[in-house]
């Protein structure tokens, strides 16, 4: 395997030639930037009642009320803030979790690195969600009681978010760490590795500052590629009512309220048509980019 | 190969020793029991209940108790449907599940190996550019939209298939085709980049030298190594589908062991919860081990058994 190199000179370049790649980042960018500035510039609460229930889309309410008469528009930009932030920092969890396993499995080797391999192995069998479900049930009351404590309790509403972020961060590193044991395993026969050890670096040292540079490229790109996973995760959860906590929003729970309200009578299509297409657009511009990420980096696999 | 499997098998025998172990304390360390209700019930009674369903006794006690009946074979009763055995609530609810799981794993196999290869063989041709495009947009849309969207069309519009509920062979289509959207999309993700790189190899271009058509060059000769990260994924794939199942059987309205499971959590039904996912992850753990088989004897260049 020789294909552990650093990332090929140009690869920014190659990807900004690539003009999905370039749709996709304006697309995520001005999801961002609505997700972070939309509740100060619209200024409508995403939680105000009202007795507008089920008002179609019009110019007062861009994507129409919900049950509740609480306008949609403002629920998907706060549903975007906490499956944007659930996302990204569950991912983040699955970085630190997954290249730490997955560089020290392969620094290490041998059999530990078989050990470790197969304990992933055996993760990847076990019904995933299942566990996450068993998780947020045993320790989502345990932390509230936690926080009831701190700050006037004023964090409470967030305890199950924070599970939420760390079962789903934990969960999610197992492509992670196999594709980074896998480099590490490549790049650690090379001959720098062997020039550091023999100039006497620690094992530790070598990791940090040879095999992480290198890494880069490679984690970014799966990186990419697990925030949408972990936001479809969530969606999962806040579906089966096991998700973020009401009032609070996700795309997920708007979702799964939405597809409540499509039946034979009255379908009040806004409810699903809005946050399903927020929601999907970031998932595929993100796994768009995440692709458009691995061609550029490896232009020998380009196509 | 039947040392391997001998080795597989006790491997197999470890890990359900330690699902059995995390499930039973996980589910026991969760605040509140199953008969801790707002009105406070009587001492003696709760003694009497906790006793029946064996909850009575130090943590300890309870484990190797618990240990003990799974051996024999026996998950225990029920505190939500009172005098019913999870054995019974399991036998009825999990073949539905298991039926649905089959049907969309088939699916999902064949469509995405087919979509795949056919995206490989018209390489940057429409067909391909398309398949790719779907795949993406079925791996970003989660299936509870999906559902729904379906339902709407083939149920309520056309009327070819019911809504929902487990009546005939009919109600089958609807959420296998559901489930497995994703995973074709992913499969067939998997299928295009293997089969365009086997497709560049030189056994490949020996075949073709040889004036072989092209037919019998994919399917004799390429599929066979292609199709390789594919098999390695079935395992993974049967674990998604157990917990994708979940959702799509409430989307449906099916008494599959899904619904069943996430009731449990509600009613803090702890041997009906246990039970279902020791059953869950036996049935997968079992299946890895075919998976593991299969994958031995597709692909001789690995000797997983040495």
């Amino acid at each position: 395997m020789s294909d552990a190199l650093p990332p090929p000179p140009g690869a920014w370049r190659r990807l900004l030639k690539n003009r999905v790649a370039c749709a996709s980042m304006l697309l995520l960018a001005g999801i961002a930037l609505l997700a972070i500035f939309g509740p100060a510039v619209f200024s409508t609460d995403p939680h105000a009642l009202s007795k507008d229930q089920f008002q179609e889309p019009s110019g007062a309410h861009f994507f129409g009320t919900d049950i509740n008469g609480r306008d949609v528009f403002a629920r998907v930009i706060e549903g975007a803030r906490i499956s944007l932030l659930v996302g990204l920092s569950g991912a983040l969890v699955s970085f630190f979790v997954g290249t730490s396993y997955g560089m020290i499995s392969g620094y290490a080797g041998g059999s530990a690195d078989a050990l470790m391999m197969r304990f992933v192995e055996i993760l990847y069998a076990i019904p995933r969600l299942i566990i996450i479900i068993l998780v947020i049930f045993i320790f989502d009351p345990k932390l509230k009681a936690l926080l009831a404590d701190v700050r006037g309790g004023e964090l409470v509403g967030y305890s199950k978010i924070i599970i939420i972020i760390f079962s789903l961060g934990l969960i999610e590193w197992l492509t992670m760490a196999r594709i980074v044991r896998g480099q590490v395993l490549a790049l650690k026969s090379q001959q720098f590795v062997l020039a550091a050890r023999s100039l006497g670096q620690s094992h530790f040292k070598i990791i940090v500052r040879h095999l992480l540079p290198n890494l880069v490229g490679i984690v970014v790109v799966y990186l990419t590629l697990t925030i949408p996973a972990v936001i479809l995760d969530e969606s999962f959860l806040s579906f089966l009512g096991l998700g973020v906590q009401a009032p609070q929003a996700s795309w997920g729970s708007l979702l799964a309220d939405g597809a409540l309200a499509i039946n034979p009578i009255r379908s009040y299509w806004w409810l699903l048509v809005f946050p399903a297409v927020a929601m999907s657009l970031t998932l595929l511009a993100m796994n768009f980019l995440g692709d458009a990420l691995r061609d550029a980096l490896d232009p020998r696999g380009r196509r | 190969m039947a040392a391997f499997i001998l080795r597989r098998f006790a491997s197999m025998v470890v890990v359900l020793f330690f699902v059995v172990t995390i499930t039973f304390f996980l589910v026991r360390l969760a605040p509140g029991g199953p008969f801790s209700r707002e009105r406070k019930i009587p001492a003696a009674i709760e003694k009497q209940l906790l006793a029946r369903y064996k909850l009575d006794g130090t943590l300890w006690q309870q484990y190797s108790g618990y240990l003990g009946d799974l051996l024999h074979g026996d998950l225990r009763l029920s505190t939500k449907f009172r005098d019913r055995s999870v054995n019974e609530l399991i036998a009825q609810s999990l073949p539905v599940s298991v039926q649905i799981g089959l049907a969309a794993f088939l699916l999902a196999t064949a469509g995405g190996v087919w979509l795949g290869s056919l995206a490989a063989v018209r390489h940057r041709t429409w067909t391909d550019t398309s398949a790719m495009l779907g795949a993406l947009l079925a791996i970003s849309v989660p299936t509870f939209v999906t559902g729904p969207l379906l339902v709407l069309l083939f149920a309520l519009s056309l009327g070819w298939l019911p809504v929902g509920g487990w009546t005939s062979w009919k109600s089958l289509v609807l959420p296998a085709v559901t489930l497995a959207g994703p995973y074709v999309a992913y499969i067939a993700r998997l299928m295009r980049s293997s089969m365009l790189e086997v497709l560049g190899q030189d056994f490949v271009r020996t075949a073709r030298a040889k004036g072989l058509g092209d037919s019998v060059v994919l399917y004799k000769h390429a599929l066979k190594v292609a199709i390789l990260p594919v098999v390695s994924f079935l395992g993974p794939l049967a674990a998604n589908l157990l917990t994708g199942s979940i959702v799509v059987e409430a989307i449906f309205n099916i008494p599959g062991a899904g619904g069943f499971f996430v009731n449990s959590i509600i009613n803090r039904d702890v041997f009906l919860l246990s039970g279902i996912v020791i059953v869950d992850c036996a049935l997968l753990v079992f299946l890895n081990l075919l998976v593991d088989i299969a994958y031995t004897v597709l692909d001789r260049r690995i000797k997983l058994y040495e």
